[in-house]
């Protein structure tokens, strides 16, 4: 189970961000990632552990290396935040609903 | 954290909600349809550069579905599918990955408004075919490998959240 908010503060940096990007490309190594970024390899390392704690990233090994990609649970935070949104748009709604209904109840 | 007074049903491809709101279908619809910026959470979602001042459904089938900014800018977010006041409204919410507006990549939002007795109303809102963005593999896989770029679309919705 992904935690969407853990995934939503994941990206929440924008070197994160940037390396998650990356990611899209298929299969990368760290070197690979890290190339042309301005930031150690170690820092992308650590990026790259928070993704995959984050259900962003997975790893697969081949060989000895060990290589980085999009984990595709990441849709289902989306839809995990989506689920909040309309919770938090609707009971807005209903306030304003309400409002209108009330004012319109009124004798003027 | 969850709401009690809404309800949910799980789907993976979709979000389901409920709510019952005291008032008649007809201010619910009002409400929902022309007085938009009174509830919808603008400083968490637009899309526009400019501060969303306002949310604008033109009220047929059709219609545009768009925020209007501060500057008199506007950016689309999709269009009116369906048009049947005071129960039944659907729209399509067309943000692609790139967080632009991409009339190929609909989601739906369906809403009813279902009279509870004389002044109340049950609200259920249905936002389907999220698998437009994820379980279409190939879909997924032009989105992931080219310019489509859904990270942006997380980091988007992030950076909304948080300032929310």
């Amino acid at each position: 189970m992904i935690n969407a908010e853990r995934t939503l503060d994941a990206l929440g940096d924008p070197t994160r961000r940037l390396v998650f990007k990356r990611l899209r490309a298929g299969n990368r190594s760290v070197t690979e990632i890290a190339r042309g970024l301005a930031v150690s390899r170690p820092a992308v390392s650590q990026h790259l552990k928070v993704l995959k704690t984050a259900g962003l990233a997975v790893v697969h090994i081949e060989g000895r290396r060990r290589l980085y990609a999009v984990d595709r649970r990441g849709i289902e935070a989306l839809r995990s935040w989506l689920d909040g949104f309309w919770d938090k748009a609707l009971v807005a709604f209903r306030d304003a609903a309400e409002r209108e209904a009330a004012r319109e109840r009124k004798p003027r | 954290m969850t709401d009690q007074t809404v309800s949910s049903v799980t789907d993976p491809n979709s979000v389901r909600k409920m709510i019952n709101v005291q008032a008649p279908p007809a201010v619910a619809w009002r409400v929902f349809t022309e007085q938009m910026a009174t509830w919808w959470p603008l400083a968490v979602y637009k899309i526009g550069k400019a501060a969303a001042v306002d949310a604008i459904i033109e009220p047929r089938v059709g219609g545009r579905w768009y925020e209007r900014g501060d500057d008199g800018s506007t950016c689309d977010w999709g269009s009116v599918l369906s048009w049947e006041p005071p129960s039944r409204l659907v729209l399509s919410w067309d943000i692609n990955a790139d967080w632009q507006f991409d009339p190929d990549l609909k989601t739906e939002i369906e809403v009813r408004f279902i009279a509870v007795g004389q002044d109340a109303t049950r609200v259920e809102l249905e936002h389907r075919r999220l698998d437009r963005y994820g379980a279409r593999r190939d879909e997924m896989r032009r989105i992931f490998d080219t310019e489509g770029d859904w990270g942006r679309l997380l980091a988007a919705f992030a950076a909304r959240a948080a300032a929310a």
